[in-house]
């Protein structure tokens, strides 16, 4: 299969969501003898371009209109290349990017999409890919019916691509971008995020749940301890509904799926939702004052015990 | 102003989904069933722009299914909406052939708005609302967590990866809700009463004049098995130990 891959940037520089997505796109190449190239959309994309090249060959469109990100004209933008280039499969990594945009680019190219992949093999010739259902609680096999296929995979299923040994082509293309809708004005962007890594990025993750009561609280109590140990903050939905924790942080069957290394859950007291993003993980240490709490069931490491009383403590001796 | 509100029927979030040993097919036998939770959350939002005036606001639930779909869209009208159209069909539909009933149903109904929810909770795919508004060619902004009405169309704040992000739309328009725009309303028992008697129109898909066709074959459904056991902690000098021996 022809794959094409579409880039997630941020502050000018590839997400490394992308680079998992990479090491799928390679996978089913490789098994179809088939290639894959990147598509990049953006104003002043020459250092991004660059970095891309060391890993496939680059397509990319820079342009004042793709300085902000719109569905409507990146979703027709990324359509056109796609039918131009006569790609079998779009490739993206899953989050908000790629279900906002890249779903739309599917629904402008015949609608055979799987979202949030976790897996894939190729049985009698034919890709078939796996994803969760009821907030991962049932793990579906399916097939994509029709071409172009577009799959957005998730981050945490497949670990980051590595550099190729040289560099590959960077190539201009050009969709006619005064044609492209424009109905979509972004006004604003607002990010609470202070200095610490992304939640879905990070290879360990610090969580708060329903035990921490108030910004203050989650700030230095989830903050501190992620600081400590260099650590991303995350959050169940209770206190994201509950204006304690930015809605970015949260982790979840709606909000974010993480698989890092270590994910602490503090004061969480495990809802399925909750778990779905998160049980992944490649070790789970969670602290509750509630032993029956379902997120032990999940945990590898269990304490019971007040979050108030134990996280300090840990701050101090980690620190 | 007209408000079309898609809804979906979903098994109620609180209940354990499980295979039946059988036919490896989800075990629907004793699943209560509610409306997709954010589609609830669509029309709370439908609810609140007509009750904010002054325009006067028609909201239409539309749902697509067996006949069973009645008592659900019996609650989306004992919520407020006005009315709701039934789409009959016996078939599992996946997200593709979904945004193409409702694109026929939207050609019919001619609405300024569609409103509803970011993703159901049963196949969790998160396509339906950008698909229709990529085949509708109408603006779309998805995952709202506060929408106000404007002059020119609507603003929307929008939940993204990197925070909150406020965009400019015109109408006609997609929009799809995030957990945060409301909390859905219960329906008050003389609400549930009126709603008996508001319409609910059948309507087929031959009527639509729409053909099945299917975009994602299901291969198999497995119930991913948990095979963790917790270490038990009693003290913070065993906790920093074994965090000492995890952390990267």
């Amino acid at each position: 299969m022809n794959v094409l891959l579409i880039a997630e940037l941020q502050d000018g520089e590839i997400r490394p969501g992308s680079l998992s997505a990479l090491t799928f796109a390679r996978q089913v190449a490789l098994e179809t003898d088939g290639s894959v190239q990147w598509l990049l959309l953006g104003e002043n994309l020459e250092e991004a371009t660059t970095d891309a090249a060391r890993y496939a060959p680059v397509l990319f469109c820079d342009a004042a209109i793709f300085a902000t990100t719109a569905a409507d004209s990146w979703a027709t933008a990324i359509a056109e290349v796609v039918s131009a280039g006569k790609f079998d499969l779009v490739v993206a990594a899953s989050g908000t990017f790629a279900k906002d945009i890249v779903t739309r680019s599917a629904g402008l190219l015949g609608g055979a999409m799987a979202s949030d992949v976790l897996g894939h093999a190729f049985v009698d010739g034919r890709l078939q890919l796996q994803r969760g259902m009821y907030a991962g609680s049932i793990l579906a096999t399916v097939a994509l019916l029709g071409s172009p296929q577009i799959v957005t995979v998730q981050p945490s299923a497949y670990a980051a691509a590595e550099p190729s040994e040289t560099s590959a082509t960077v190539t201009n293309v050009q969709p006619d971008t005064s044609r492209l809708p424009q109905n979509i004005r972004l006004e604003h962007l607002a990010s609470k995020r202070g200095g610490r890594p992304d939640v879905t990025e990070a290879a360990v993750v610090v969580s708060g749940g329903r035990a921490i009561k108030s910004s203050e609280d989650f700030e230095s109590l989830v903050g501190g301890l992620a600081d400590t140990l260099n650590a991303a903050a995350g959050s169940s939905r209770v206190l994201v509904d509950a204006g304690i924790a930015p809605n970015e942080l949260q982790v979840g069957q709606t909000g974010k799926i993480v698989a890092p290394e270590v994910y602490l859950a503090l004061g969480i007291s495990g809802a399925v939702q909750h778990m779905a993003g998160m049980k992944n993980s490649k070790v789970i240490v969670a602290i509750n004052n509630d032993p029956d709490a379902p997120i032990f069931e999940v945990a590898d490491y269990g304490m019971v015990g007040d979050v108030y009383e134990v996280v300090p403590q840990l701050i101090e001796r980690l620190g | 102003m007209k408000i079309l509100v898609p809804t979906k029927r979903v098994p109620d979030t609180d209940q354990r989904i499980t295979l039946r040993e059988d036919t490896h097919q989800i075990d629907d036998a004793q699943l209560p069933y509610i409306v997709n939770p954010f589609d609830a959350i669509a029309i709370e939002e439908a609810i609140r722009i007509q009750e904010a005036g002054p325009q006067e606001v028609e909201i239409v639930a539309v749902g697509i299914g067996t006949p069973e779909y009645e008592k659900e869209l019996r609650t989306a009208l004992a919520m407020g909406a006005d009315r709701a159209l039934i789409i009959r069909c016996d078939a599992v539909l996946d997200p593709w052939n979904v945004a193409g009933i409702l694109k026929r149903v939207v050609e019919r109904e001619t609405p300024d708005l569609v409103l509803m929810g970011k993703q159901a909770v049963d196949d969790d795919a998160n396509q339906v609302g950008q698909f229709l508004a990529a085949l509708l060619e109408w603006p779309q902004a998805t995952f709202a967590s506060n929408i106000e009405c404007t002059e020119n169309g609507l603003r929307v704040e929008r939940e993204i990866d990197a925070g909150i992000e406020t965009v400019q739309i015109p109408l006609p328009a997609v929009v799809t809700a995030d957990l945060r725009l409301n909390e859905p309303r219960y329906a008050s028992l003389p609400s549930i009463l009126k709603a008996r008697k508001k319409p609910i129109q059948e309507i087929t898909i031959e009527e639509l004049d729409y053909s099945i066709e299917p975009r994602v074959e299901l291969i198999n459904l497995e119930a991913p098995s948990q095979t963790r056991s917790c270490q038990w902690i009693d003290s913070v000098d065993h906790l920093v130990d074994a965090l000492q021996e995890v952390l990267p």
